[in-house]
């Protein structure tokens, strides 16, 4: 279909396994948005310059900014590395390498923003010119501006660097370690009774250098790594397929997260994943589970007591919390495309709006350890910290960025700002946003004893909500009914619909830290032209009381 | 040397590319873009930029080891170096048992997607047209208005050559403009979203008054209790939801017995009528108002297409690998999609319709369930309630859980088809307005 583009919002992770496995044909995979130019595996492994060069290419352009009139500038100087393995059942489909190497330079001149970016730029005089031309698109859009950018005092750092706390570098290892291990995966899925199988392994090295005329010299190493798979089980004589996705997170971790010891499996009707993953467990299981799903009960539709599962309930958190609380959505900056919000600033003011029930303790953050959102500095030179954003249930904030923190009163930006590349402008995204743990020890069995009709969901599925994130339907992986406190055994075609102040006050009960484990997405789609950014959301299992729970199943 | 290269000039490059190759077979892809976009919100521009791109993609072959390497610079130690590497790279490749070879010369039709006006597109002129747009949003009379918009262009070719003689060529334009216009209190929202090859068709005064007069006639909505209702779905609303059945015409996955298309025993609907007999959807290159590439993205010659003729699957896309193994025609999936329709205009439909609902656009569409394509999503930015033939009042979002085979089986009337963009996937296509029976809304939302 042409250049097919991202769709808005959070990407469709069955679209993306399907993409995924589209064949060497393309050399990108379609439709997954990341930038760089394919290279050698051991491209990946080379250094990128070195810091003292990357301060000299910044001060000239910092320098040029300055002489032409620039009251701040900064420069991200930054080399973004992906590395994807692509498999079905036997066969590799795709090994991509990519690198993407450039700067971009972003001033304010009479109060009004520029930005221009230039690839490939080694030298001072390419960085200079970049920042001459950002001023002068700062110059001429001055010309439309009315209320000129306010921007919250920050303090300059020094020289500085920030590293993610891996262990083993995932582009270290070598390809055939990767692809032995995803045909592992796809053989044992196949062996217990799966159809079909796709595995893939989505690996992200980011090298950002940030200068400002704030006096910060930024140099950070973020590692990001996703392995997942999707199985396939059909039934020949009804025709019918269902399928199982890893319950795997995409997580701020190195190779390392493949190497799961016994204290990171979380064990129970199935086996959930903490900061380590058994990917081969974890695809016998599913290739099991979709076999079940063909002849599970189909729910009956109605209320119920919900028990969430993290691997499922990030992606609630992050629709109906994380979104709705990004200040440029509520001042209406995406109103075109994301969409605006229900949290609207009065309701913030009034001090009182109930968000949730007083378990509900929602936090942002980009510093928790495997986090997918934690750096250093964010991508304007603000040390990142961890702050309330739904506290007792009552909304107290929201994720807001230099030039809007003025807005809402605060002295200084929250750091949460994000760009996709160095050659797209950075802007306001979303932090890790996760839920508190409960103060009270109680673990899930504890939990399930207490429900008398309920339904148990783990992993995450089908999603969607409105523009304004009140009403939202969301489905899962696993379905498990609950009746008088056991589990009675596997459900299917379950949906649940709520509204966001509704089921955040139905919220009764949240397990202790025991129970904490990080999801997540690479793929949060924000702003025109569409920029990507990966967020973490963490939450121990919580239930939910009398949600509505819909039967999906149709005849066509 | 310009970025959008001509076919003279991209037909000498990819020549010298391929006198490179000591590969068995050599496959080279050359592109060049340029792209610009401007942005607005809260009735001020917000950003603006521009993008210039090309890129080489050389694929070599040892037997059914392949690989690919892809550079951006096209001096003649670049080329050489892309097509040294690309090789390289193939002989460390595990083999690829679904390689099937190149393609030989082969006749493309004739599609005109190029055209001069948007090709010549500059900021200023960008600026001018979001201008128009801005002024209407700021002085209307009857209400506070806030306005955000987008604006994208792009001109660009691309263009491909083989080690067995095949070559083609094609060049086009684009542009999209989208619009959401709110009352300063929040309570009225309106949406257009308009895509055009041409740019000399882009009206954004009337573009604008559109979104402007679904916002004013949004305000005050009442809500209807959640059920199946008859719906007028806007063509924007029916492109989301067709979308899904166009993505899924592919025959590996209904053999594999894992699509909408599959049928118990390995079987696939293929030559069975799946929805209602008005329903005729094709894909056609050549077609003026919606022109696309002659060729598919492995060089096989695109031809018009009836994928569902009268109702009945006609036709399942089969790659080369798939057909080769199955003792079928290759069949490359659509570059474009087209549905016939009928003469009456929107407000006619709106007319004719006793009880219903007018559904504008559809948001944050999902699948619940692939073997059903049962969907769900929420309307928005102007749904209103119909009553003896006329718009009565606005009504509160729903959130809707349907499948399109279902809807195109309960279908009342189509329209007449026009020129749509996804909202979902930026895709343009031609669709007709079409009022469809039972529509199943599911609950409400209090989302504007």
């Amino acid at each position: 279909m042409g250049d097919h583009m991202g769709s808005p919002l959070l990407m469709n992770r069955r679209n993306f396994i399907q993409l995924s496995g589209m064949g060497i044909g393309g050399i990108m995979l379609p439709g997954i948005p990341v930038s760089g130019r394919p290279v050698a595996p051991e491209a990946l492994l080379e250094t990128g310059l070195d810091v003292a060069v990357k301060k000299r290419l910044a001060d000239a352009a910092l320098n040029a900014a300055k002489a032409k009139g620039a009251t701040y500038a900064d420069i991200r100087i930054g080399r973004y590395l992906n590395q994807y393995v692509v498999t079905r059942e036997d066969k590799v489909q795709n090994i991509v390498n990519t690198e993407s190497y450039g700067v971009g330079v972003r001033v304010i001149v009479n109060g009004c923003w520029g930005f221009a970016a230039v690839v490939d730029a080694k030298n001072e005089t390419q960085t200079a010119r970049a920042a001459e031309e950002a001023v002068a698109i700062a110059k001429a859009n001055a010309k439309l501006m009315t209320q000129p950018v306010q921007l919250a005092p920050q303090k300059g750092f020094g020289e500085v660097s920030w590293k993610a706390p891996i262990t083993k570098n995932a582009f270290e290892v070598p390809i055939k370690e990767k692809v032995d291990l995803l045909l592992s995966v796809n053989d044992a899925a196949m062996k217990n009774g799966a159809n079909y199988v796709n595995s893939v392994l989505f690996m992200v090295n980011e090298q950002k250098y940030f200068a400002s005329t704030d006096g910060s010299y930024i140099d950070q190493d973020i590692h990001r790594i996703w392995p997942t798979f999707g199985v396939t089980c059909i039934d020949p004589k009804s025709g019918k397929f269902e399928t199982r996705q890893a319950l795997s997170a995409p997580m701020g971790m190195g190779y390392e997260y493949l190497q799961a010891n016994p204290s990171d499996k979380v064990t129970g009707v199935t086996t959930r994943y903490n900061k380590g993953y058994d990917m081969l467990e974890d695809a016998i299981a599913g290739a099991k589970q979709a076999k079940e799903k063909l002849t599970a009960k189909s729910v009956e539709a109605g209320k119920y007591d919900l028990v969430l599962d993290p691997s499922h309930l990030w992606l609630t958190i992050h629709e109906s919390v994380g979104h709705p609380l990004e200040l440029d959505r509520v001042l209406g900056y995406e109103a075109n495309f994301a969409g605006t919000s229900f949290a609207t600033l009065d309701k913030w003011q009034s001090k009182t709006f109930n968000y949730g029930s007083k378990q509900v303790n929602l936090f942002a953050d980009k510093t928790q350890n495997g986090s997918l959102g934690a750096v250093g500095w964010d991508d304007e030179g603000v040390q990142t910290k961890q702050w309330d954003l739904v506290k007792d249930g009552t909304l107290v904030n929201y994720q807001a960025i230099r030039d809007q923190v003025h807005i809402i009163g605060e002295k200084e930006s929250q750091g949460c700002c994000y760009a996709d590349s160095w050659s797209s402008v950075q802007f306001q995204r979303m932090a890790n946003v996760s839920l508190a743990a409960g103060k009270t020890p109680l673990s899930v069995e504890e939990m399930i004893k207490d429900v008398k009709k309920g339904i148990y969901i783990i992993g995450d599925g089908s999603f969607s909500i409105d523009q304004q994130r009140y009403n939202f339907q969301f489905g899962g992986q696993l379905y498990y009914e609950i009746k008088d406190g056991k589990i009675a055994g596997m459900l299917k075609d379950v949906a649940y619909q709520s509204n966001t102040q509704e089921f955040w006050n139905s919220c009764a009960q949240v397990c202790d830290q025991r129970d904490y484990r990080l999801g997540g997405s690479f793929f949060d789609g924000k702003g025109q032209p569409m920029q990507v950014s990966a967020v973490s959301h963490g939450s121990a299992t919580a239930r939910f009381n009398g949600v509505n729970v819909i039967n999906t199943a149709r005849k066509i | 040397m310009s970025t959008i290269l001509t076919e003279a000039e991209a037909k000498a490059l990819l020549k010298k590319v391929l006198s490179y190759s000591k590969a068995d077979e050599c496959e080279a892809n050359l592109s060049g873009d340029e792209r610009g976009n401007i942005r607005y919100a809260r009735n001020e521009v917000s950003t603006s930029g521009s993008l210039i791109n090309q890129n080489l993609q050389v694929q070599s072959a040892f037997g059914k080891k392949v690989g690919i390497a892809t550079i951006d610079e096209f001096d003649e130690a670049s080329l050489e170096k892309v097509v040294r590497r690309s090789e390289e790279l193939a002989r460390l490749a595990p083999e690829n048992p679904e390689y099937v070879g190149l393609l030989g010369p082969q006749t493309y039709l004739k599609a005109n997607g190029y055209f001069e006006s948007t090709a010549s597109i500059t900021p200023a002129k960008r600026a001018e047209a979001v201008g128009k747009s801005l002024e209407m949003c700021r002085g209307i009379s009857q209400a506070k208005l806030t306005a955000a918009g987008f604006e994208e262009d792009y001109k660009g070719y691309s263009a491909m050559m083989n080690s067995k003689g095949l070559f083609a060529y094609y060049p086009s334009t684009n542009i999209n403009f989208s619009l959401t216009v709110r009352t300063e209190d929040g309570k009225g929202s309106g949406y257009v979203i308009r895509g055009y090859s041409d740019f000399a068709k882009f009206d954004p005064a009337a573009s604008t008054r559109i979104a402007i007069q679904k916002c004013i006639g949004s305000v005050g909505a009442k809500a209807l209790e959640p059920g199946k209702y008859t719906v007028i779905l806007e063509p924007t609303a029916v492109a989301v939801l067709l979308e899904r059945v166009f993505f899924d015409m592919d025959a590996r996955s209904a053999d594999e017995g894992r699509s909408f298309m599959s049928k118990p025993g390995g079987k696939t609907k293929l030559g069975e009528k799946i929805v209602d007999e008005r329903v005729t959807i094709y894909s056609d290159p050549t077609h003026p108002e919606l022109p696309a590439s002659p060729w598919s993205g492995d060089g096989q010659p695109q031809g018009k297409v009836n994928w569902i003729e009268k109702g009945v699957v006609k036709n399942l896309s089969y790659s080369r690998y798939w057909a080769q193994k199955q003792g079928k025609k290759p069949l490359p999936g659509p570059n474009n999609v087209i549905m016939n329709g009928g003469t009456m205009s929107l407000e006619d439909m709106i007319k004719s319709t006793q009880r219903g609902i007018l559904v504008t656009k559809l948001w944050y569409i999902r699948d619940v369930d692939p073997q059903t394509l049962l969907l769900t999503g929420l309307t928005r930015d102007g749904t209103f309630y119909i009553e003896n033939g006329k718009i009565k009042h606005p009504i509160k979002n729903f959130r809707f859980n349907e499948s399109p085979v279902i809807m195109l089986n309960n279908l009342d009337a189509l329209g007449k088809p026009e020129r749509v963009v996804s909202t979902e996937s930026n895709q343009n296509y031609l669709l007709p307005p079409m009022k469809i029976r039972e529509f199943t809304f599911s609950s409400l939302s209090d989302a504007v």
